[in-house]
């Protein structure tokens, strides 16, 4: 259950940022924001890598004491950023990248739309709602 | 490692600042009042005790030297403590008095079994064995072993050695004697006394052998000083070693029930002892031990600090020793393990401060840890770096500061109790982490609970005096520094935000702004609007308290604009606070602000209005997204310099209510235009909130503002880019307050140039607008226009005849009309060969008025500015240009009339240059195709003629013009080296030839001497002199020259020619004339006949060998008979030479008929007939 869902454009400005209503918003949107600077070395340092052995998904970015930041970059460098209780100890790796991977295909189901402009704030009902049942749901 | 105690200071972390920010953090930092407390902080309750952070070593007094006044004993002592680097053996030495009273020994427990132990470690332990108890005591003492009263002096060191051990009673401590003497000893063995006498002062002092030394003070002492001190470090390991041995024993009459504590201590006694060895791998593992052991301690309110403190101690060892080791991780995860067993060990809720200051404190040192090992070559990397140790500390302090605002807002009158329940009889604690009030007490339950509430109040209320913001600030400064190293530019960022926030609540406004300012552009052009908004909010607030007008004003535009995520409510508040500073009134408090603050703050804001002075304030939007946006657009890319000048410039407010602008201007890069080009209002202050919608000077929220203005360009800028440079918006009024708003260029701001792109992106489509109304995302700016010349009105035609012909003078008739309504002035004309072509056409390429006669190279390609005159209109001239072109090919020739006229825009009268071109492709050919051929007399081809035999020359001159040609003349000039045979006179003169047709002409010529060159001889030219049919009379004649090419000429041995008449008749005699010439220097043999032929009979010399001289000439005399008539072959006559076999009867046909024309017997009446024939 991630606690906080950010989706990042290229360029590094949110397009989308979702976090548990019951706590501070702004901890986590500097919390996203801080986690940009290990996904940009991770990228830097992976950009000799061939495009299609690429690894999408960027791991454990930086734990803190309390939560653990993920990191997801597609091939557009649009970035994925889930923030997970660190007390969650239910949640592996492979968890999370099933997560990541269902937040991709629902991005790119907005990217889909022909009425969204690629670089938009999404605001996406049904994206809305596949973020919600993430940060219910107990994997 | 730096003393505990003494926290890295923000100016030794951040001076490493670079470049602008670098001056501008300084000064933030170099502010003096923070900068002193900080430095001189003494340790508090919850810094690390320095015998802990310290490297423990081997503990060695040294007696009997004196080091005041005795040099000797001095250079001794020195040689002991200087230089002491790694490779010398790790002890602390001291010097002390021989009677020195060493610390008590309690006497040896027989029983542990009523023992119960009153806490985990004493606190003076740590400092008694680093500093109190040696490990070794050495007697010095000066004998040498010839002294005289050898008796006297051995007992004085017997009683001095005896005085050491009565003070070390019960104590394992060693004993050594090092005897000082003046002369160099003699090799062991040699010197029988001193054996002897050593022996007997071994025994007399109760030493073994190996305990007593001589230090012979000559010239190698420092040599003997490292073999003692090794010595020294020797006998202590034993010491250690023993202790070791001793604590270990008494494990065995531990019971686990009442004796826990003493499992602790003993094990953290074993380790600190092998630390003290220098075994640092057994003291880790000790030390482990320990700490599991301290985990396994029954924990309950009462002792919980206690153990938390002993299990950071511990801790704090461990991760020391995994860094010694350079195993990092096993550091890493030791701490983890800590934190996470520790994490939860609250205690007394009461005190809550108390576990986050603990928290904070370990994580701290784990961070300076870290760094050490860094500096001592350990790699760091982003994710796993002090930075994070530091910042989780911060955290932590932050977390003490809330807990203690929390427990801690006792009433004023609340007094510090009396008699200071904090106090204890020696000043200090007797065990680590244990309550003052209450030491040694074991009971989970307090025995008073009315001395342990007083007791609690006592550390609330001193908690109350702890500046936590200087704490919070350090430890973040520290993680700035860190994570900067670590390529975190946002972590680096935020840190600086809560930095910032903090100096916000220590009340150091200035700090915090300019903290709060250094980061905001970070997030800015990153495009985190909410995280910029909260940094806004709160750099407004510390605006707002120190009463900093202009930083006000900027960050109320900005959280106006469509940056900020503030509520509507919010931002009508600032708007109006805005509204009322810029009528020069003060504003509104920001809510949230401490009262105290806020009531100065108002007293500045009033002091503020009342000051009179400067209160222009310009703010250039371009670093930051204002509540205004603005674009200009010129109409159009390029305007006529006769129409007037048109641009829009679009405003549009993003704020929840209108506001009235008082002034707009821009400005250009001639800034001749700038007065054109303001808008203003003569509007009093009050007017402000008046009249909102109507009026030019409003801006509707959400509305887009469209302000058209036109000038008239400059008649000069022809040709030149006009800009806008910057767009100036005035709201306030100058009397009073007002801020400028200052757009560079055509307008946009920080965030503009991304909304741009994604609205150039989308394909949205928009609501359709009432017709005056525009989207604002549809608007494009362009701020700069061109102005160009006025559109001319006059035809330009060109009339020729192509193509040109090379080297004629190609007559071009420019013809200029005016269809301008008023006369037109200075017209002027400029024509030739347009520029920029190849450069080689330009030098082949004339140009001149002058048709009359040829032009050459000193004419240039291109006339310009020919002054033509003036034009009424409807009028039209006529001018000639010629053209000369020397080579073949097409050309492009421009032809360009520009004129003055006077004109009206705007009524305003300008002169306007106006011009016309126009260009024209030309191609070049040669008039006519020359060919030039040799031929024989008899008109056949020759690839090469003969010395001294005519030849002919054949010219053929083929018409490839278009147009008629007339052949003035044609002259032949020979070279030296070929002659004419007869007069050289032209017979094409006056010859017309129309396309297709051609002339000929041949002229005989001969060779005097062959030539030795290879490429044969040069023959000399052709000049054929010519001009179109067509061109008037005074159009010079074109000379041109056609260069001949050279022929090979050879010699020849033998020249036959013949004489014969230029026909025969059938039965009449033909004689013919055979002509032999010897053309070399030799005598020739030849070999003559003449084969029958049946057209002829013949006489004369059917065969014949002859001999001809050089030089000379042999004639050969035949009378032809002819018996057929019509074209009949001659007897064929053959010639072979004996020293030329070459020399063939084909090469001889060449000279010689072959045949000649018989014509049939005529009958004698018709002679005259004949004769004409």
């Amino acid at each position: 259950m991630a606690v906080c869902v950010a989706v990042i454009a290229k360029e590094n400005y949110p397009l989308y940022i979702r976090s548990t209503p019951m706590e501070n918003e702004l901890k986590f949107h500097y919390m996203v924001h801080t986690s940009l600077d290990v996904v940009d070395e991770k990228i830097s340092a992976m950009g000799k890598a061939l495009v299609d052995q690429r690894e999408l998904y960027l791991g454990l970015l930086y734990p803190t004491e309390d939560y653990k930041v993920y990191g997801y970059v597609t091939n557009s460098k649009v970035k994925f950023v889930m923030v997970v209780d660190s007390s969650n100890t239910a949640l592996r790796d492979n968890e999370i990248r099933s997560m990541f991977r269902k937040l991709h295909n629902s991005y790119t189901d907005v990217m889909c739309n022909p009425f969204y402009n690629p670089g938009d704030r999404i605001q996406s009902r049904a994206f809305d709602n596949m973020v919600t049942s993430m940060m219910i749901q107990v994997c | 490692m730096p003393p505990p105690g003494i926290c890295y200071h923000p100016l030794s972390s951040l001076l490493e600042f670079q470049g602008a920010s670098f001056l501008r953090l300084c000064s933030l930092f170099l502010a003096p009042s923070i900068l002193r407390d900080t430095l001189n902080m003494s340790p508090t309750q919850w810094d690390f005790p320095v015998e802990l952070c310290c490297r423990p070593m081997a503990f060695v007094t040294l007696t009997g030297l004196d080091v005041v006044y005795n040099a000797v004993h001095r250079a001794v002592w020195d040689a002991f403590c200087a230089n002491r680097r790694a490779d010398r053996v790790p002890i602390s030495f001291k010097v002390l008095p021989g009677d020195h009273e060493y610390p008590k020994c309690r006497s040896k427990r027989t029983s542990y079994e009523w023992y119960i132990p009153k806490g985990i470690l004493k606190t003076g332990w740590m400092n008694k064995h680093l500093n109190l108890v040696p490990a070794l005591v050495v007697v010095f003492y000066e004998l040498d072993w010839d002294e005289p009263q050898w008796k006297e002096k051995q007992s004085e060191c017997a009683t001095r050695v005896e005085i050491v051990r009565q003070s070390l009673l019960g104590r394992n401590t060693k004993v050594a004697v090092v005897l000082i003497q003046k002369k160099t000893p003699l090799p062991p063995g040699e010197d029988v006394i001193a054996s002897e006498r050593a022996a007997a002062l071994c025994d007399a002092c109760e030493l073994s052998g190996k305990s007593l030394f001589v230090l012979p003070h000559t010239d190698h002492l420092v040599g003997y000083i490292i073999r003692l001190e090794n010595a020294f470090y020797e006998h202590a390991q034993t010491y250690y070693y023993t202790e070791i041995r001793r604590v270990k024993s008494h494990k065995e009459f531990l019971n686990k029930t009442t004796h826990q504590l003493l499992f602790v201590r003993h094990q953290f006694k074993i380790a600190f002892f092998s630390e003290l060895k220098q075994d640092t791998q057994n003291a880790l593992k000790n030390y482990r031990t320990a700490y599991n052991l301290v985990h396994e301690l029954r924990a309950h309110e009462t002792n919980i600090l206690e153990i938390k403190t002993m299990a950071g101690f511990i801790n704090y060892k461990i991760c020391r020793l995994c860094f010694q080791h350079n195993t990092p991780l096993d550091a890493i995860a030791q701490f983890r393990k800590h934190i996470d067993l520790c994490k939860k060990k609250i205690g007394s809720a009461e005190l809550s401060f108390e576990h986050a200051a603990w928290m904070s404190k370990q994580f701290q040192a784990f961070g300076d840890l870290f760094d050490e090992a860094i500096k001592l070559g350990l790699t760091a990397i982003q994710t796993q770096n002090p930075g994070f140790y530091y910042q989780q500390a911060a955290y932590y302090a932050q977390e003490r500061k809330q807990h203690a605002k929390a427990l801690c807002n006792h009433d004023a009158s609340v007094m510090y109790p009396s008699p200071d329940p904090l106090e204890t009889q020696t000043g200090a604690l007797d065990f680590y982490g244990q309550r003052s009030w209450r030491q040694g007490t074991l009971s989970f339950d307090p025995s008073d609970p009315e001395k342990e509430k007083v007791g609690i109040l006592a550390i609330q209320l001193k908690e109350r005096s702890v500046v936590h913001s200087e704490i919070i600030i350090t430890l973040l400064s520290n993680a700035v520094a860190q994570f900067k190293k670590y390529k975190c530019p946002r972590m680096k960022s935020h840190l600086m935000v809560q930095m910032g926030e903090e100096y916000y609540y220590a009340k150091d406004y200035t700090k915090a702004l300019k903290l709060l300012d250094y980061v905001m552009c970070d997030y800015r052009s990153e495009g985190w609007w909410t995280l910029l908004t909260s940094i806004l909010t709160t750099a407004l607030k510390c605006s707002y308290l120190m009463a900093q007008l202009k930083d006000y004003i900027t960050y109320s535009l900005e959280l106006l604009g469509r940056a900020s995520t503030l509520k509507d409510d919010q931002k009508s508040r600032i708007e109006k606070n805005l509204i009322n500073v810029l009528m020069n009134e003060s504003p509104d408090p920001e809510p949230d602000c401490d009262v105290l603050a806020v009531k100065t703050a108002q007293k500045l804001w009033a002091d503020r209005v009342s000051l009179a002075g400067s209160n222009v304030f310009t703010v250039g939007v371009q670093d930051f997204v204002p509540f205004v946006q603005c674009k200009a657009k010129f109409h159009t890319p390029s305007f006529h310099v006769d129409v007037p000048v048109q641009f829009d410039i679009y405003l549009k407010a993003d704020c929840p209510h209108p506001i009235r602008f008082s002034k707009l201007c821009v400005s250009f890069n001639n800034q001749e235009y700038n007065q054109f080009c303001t808008l203003e209002e003569a509007s009093k202050a009050s007017e402000v909130l008046e009249n909102l919608t109507q009026g030019k000077m409003c801006l509707v929220p959400g509305k887009t503002r469209k302000l058209l203005f036109k000038f008239v360009a400059k008649t000069e800028d022809v040709g030149k880019k006009i800009e806008i440079t910057s767009v100036d918006l005035v709201l306030g009024s100058e009397t009073g307050r007002c801020v400028v708003l200052s757009w560079q260029g055509g307008g946009g701001d920080a965030a503009s140039s991304q909304e741009a792109l994604q609205a150039a992106r989308s394909f949205k489509r928009r609501p359709k607008l009432p017709d005056n109304e525009v989207h604002w995302d549809s608007i494009i700016i362009q701020s700069s226009t061109m102005i160009i010349s006025r559109v001319p009105n006059i035809s330009v035609h060109l009339r020729h005849e192509p193509p040109a012909l090379t080297n004629e003078m190609y007559c071009l008739v420019v013809t200029v009309q005016s269809h301008e309504k008023t006369q037109i002035r200075d017209v002027k004309l400029t024509a030739g060969l347009k520029p920029g072509q190849d450069a080689n056409l330009t030098q082949k390429t004339h140009v001149t008025l002058c048709g009359t006669e040829l032009c050459d190279e000193s004419y240039p390609a291109l006339l310009t500015d020919i002054p033509v005159g003036d034009l009424r209109p409807g009028e039209q001239l006529e001018k000639k240009i010629y053209v000369r072109c020397g080579t073949i090919g097409s050309r492009m020739f421009l032809v360009y009339v520009s004129y003055l006229i006077n004109t009206t825009v705007e009524e305003k009268e300008i002169i306007c240059r106006c011009h016309k071109d126009e260009t024209v492709t030309i191609e070049t050919v040669f008039p006519f195709d020359v060919a030039v051929k040799f031929v024989s007399m008899k008109f056949e081809h020759l690839e090469r003629v003969y010395a001294d035999i005519p030849f002919l020359l054949m010219a053929d001159l083929l018409s490839a013009s278009p147009w008629a040609l007339t052949l003035v003349s044609s002259e032949l000039r020979l070279a030296p080296s070929v002659m004419a045979v007869d007069q050289l006179e032209s017979h094409v003169d006056q010859v017309v030839l129309q396309t297709g047709e051609s002339a000929s002409e041949c002229f005989c010529l001969q060779c005097p001497s062959a030539g030795n060159l290879e490429g044969g001889v040069a023959t000399g030219h052709y000049i054929i002199s010519w001009k179109r049919t067509s061109a008037m009379e005074n159009i010079p004649v074109i000379s041109t020259v056609i260069t001949l090419p050279h022929v090979i000429v050879e010699n020849i041995p033998l020249h036959v020619n013949a004489d014969l008449p230029s026909f025969g008749r059938v039965r009449e005699s033909l004689p013919v004339k055979y002509h032999l010439q010897n053309k070399t220097n030799l005598v020739q043999d030849v070999e003559i006949s003449v084969e029958p032929s049946d057209a002829f009979m013949f006489s004369g010399l059917k065969q014949i060998r002859l001999r001809i001289l050089p030089g000379t000439e042999q004639e050969m005399l035949y009378n032809f008979y002819p018996l057929m008539a019509g074209y009949q072959p001659l007897p064929s006559l053959s010639i072979s030479l004996l020293r030329f076999p070459n020399f063939t009867n084909q090469l001889l046909r060449r000279f010689i008929p072959t045949s000649i024309f018989v014509k049939p017997q005529g009958r004698l009446a018709d002679d005259a007939s004949i004769a004409a024939a």
